[in-house]
């Protein structure tokens, strides 16, 4: 509550995880956020690649190198996690926004639900990919 | 802001291990929260054993049997112990509840007891409500008409009364609002559940007439757009509401009014 009228009282203790207990619903909103910021490495890869394509076979190489290297693999696996994750988050967002699956139960069944799936459609698209 | 540790002042230190029950066999330990505006000390957590045997079934039975038998100082709001008048909200094993209505037996191993998490502490398990409760009356929680008052009562339609079931139930115990990420960090502004929840309970009142303003006032990026649906208001309530539902209600309504 900010420091409104505190003087010299003590902040009651608050933290996710250290004091208060981190549940499903906390969890899935916070790696929402999380995804979607660690996406921007992603994209400025992708876009790092792209640019590098169109501006000659030499600098395309080295940076193909580097995005195919076993470490450019991983990162680029976790993307995938990643924006698989925050796309089927931000369904579920859409739906509360339109006043659906807004009690506990079926929402905490959704949060399941997208964690199961962005696993299996990352390693499904990996495959494919 | 975002805000991931404590003040220097808040910071919790560990406190006294209070002397175990003589001959007892059911013994459990309670960690409980201190702290007090006479010294200058830091906060720190205390360790208490109770004879279980001997002891009531739910957590503030624990909490009166520590104040009356072992450390008369320790300080906490109670009242009705049916879990009505809200008084006794802490945050219990990770979660906020009424210590009254929240049985020992739903918790395992030791018992942690703190105040509402990110509040300014009065002492011990008391924490300041005073802004919380000004928010409340800031969403004006009363019946609000311009045409002449009717002879009688306010009539309402039995279907019109049935939308403000899961409403009307809230004792204003903060328990939603201190759970919730959004309001530890913006809540100088961003307005929190429990009032939020109050404000639907009479944007869709029939009987009132001052819907229109009453959306105006919250026509704004804070008091109710920091709401994220994190959801743990509605996990949290211990009478069992959804906030986050009534929230979401509100932006719909929002939307609505624009088309």
């Amino acid at each position: 509550m900010a420091d409104v009228n505190r003087g010299n009282r003590p902040l009651s203790p608050f933290m996710l995880g250290q004091y208060y207990r981190p549940q499903l619903n906390s969890v899935t909103s916070i790696l929402t956020r999380i995804s979607g910021n660690a996406l921007i490495v992603g994209a400025i890869l992708i876009a790092w690649w792209l640019l590098a394509a169109s501006s000659g076979v030499g600098y395309f190489d080295v940076v193909d190198y580097m995005i195919t290297s076993w470490v450019g693999d991983i990162v680029m696996f976790f993307s995938l996690l990643g924006l698989w994750f925050h796309s089927l988050a931000g369904c579920r967002h859409l739906l509360w926004d339109n006043g659906f699956a807004l009690d506990m139960e079926t929402s905490d069944k959704l949060g399941w639900g997208i964690i199961g799936l962005s696993i299996v459609l990352t390693i499904l698209t990996a495959l494919i990919v | 802001m975002v805000q991931l540790t404590l003040p220097k002042n808040s910071r919790v230190q560990i406190g006294k291990t209070w002397p175990k029950p003589q001959g007892a066999t059911n013994v459990r330990k309670f960690k409980i929260y201190r702290w007090s505006p006479d010294d200058s000390d830091n906060p720190r957590v205390d360790s208490y054993f109770l004879d279980m045997d001997k002891c009531g079934p739910m957590v503030l039975d624990a909490l009166i049997k520590i104040k009356n038998e072992i450390d008369p100082t320790l300080t906490f709001r109670r009242s009705c112990r049916e879990g009505i008048c809200g008084s006794c909200a802490m945050m219990i094993d990770g979660i906020n509840t009424l210590a009254c209505i929240y049985g020992l037996d739903e918790i395992k191993g030791d018992v942690t007891i703190y105040p509402l998490p990110h509040l300014p502490v009065i002492k011990d398990l008391i924490p300041d409500l005073t802004h919380f409760y000004a928010q409340h009356a800031s969403i004006m929680p009363w019946l609000e008409t311009k045409t002449n008052k009717p002879a009688k009562e306010w009539r309402q339609s039995i279907e019109d009364r049935k939308k403000l079931d899961g409403l009307y139930e809230c004792v204003m115990c903060a328990s939603c609002s201190t759970s919730c990420p959004s309001y530890w960090w913006n809540g100088d502004r961003y307005l929190g559940p429990a009032a939020l929840l109050h404000a639907y309970r009479w944007i869709i009142d029939s009987r009132d007439e001052a819907t229109g303003e009453r959306l105006d006032e919250l026509e704004d990026p804070f008091k109710l757009y920091r709401c994220h649906t994190i959801m743990n208001c509605a996990k949290t309530c211990p009478k069992g509401l959804n906030p986050a539902a009534a929230i979401s209600h509100i932006k719909q309504m929002m939307v609505e009014r624009r088309v």
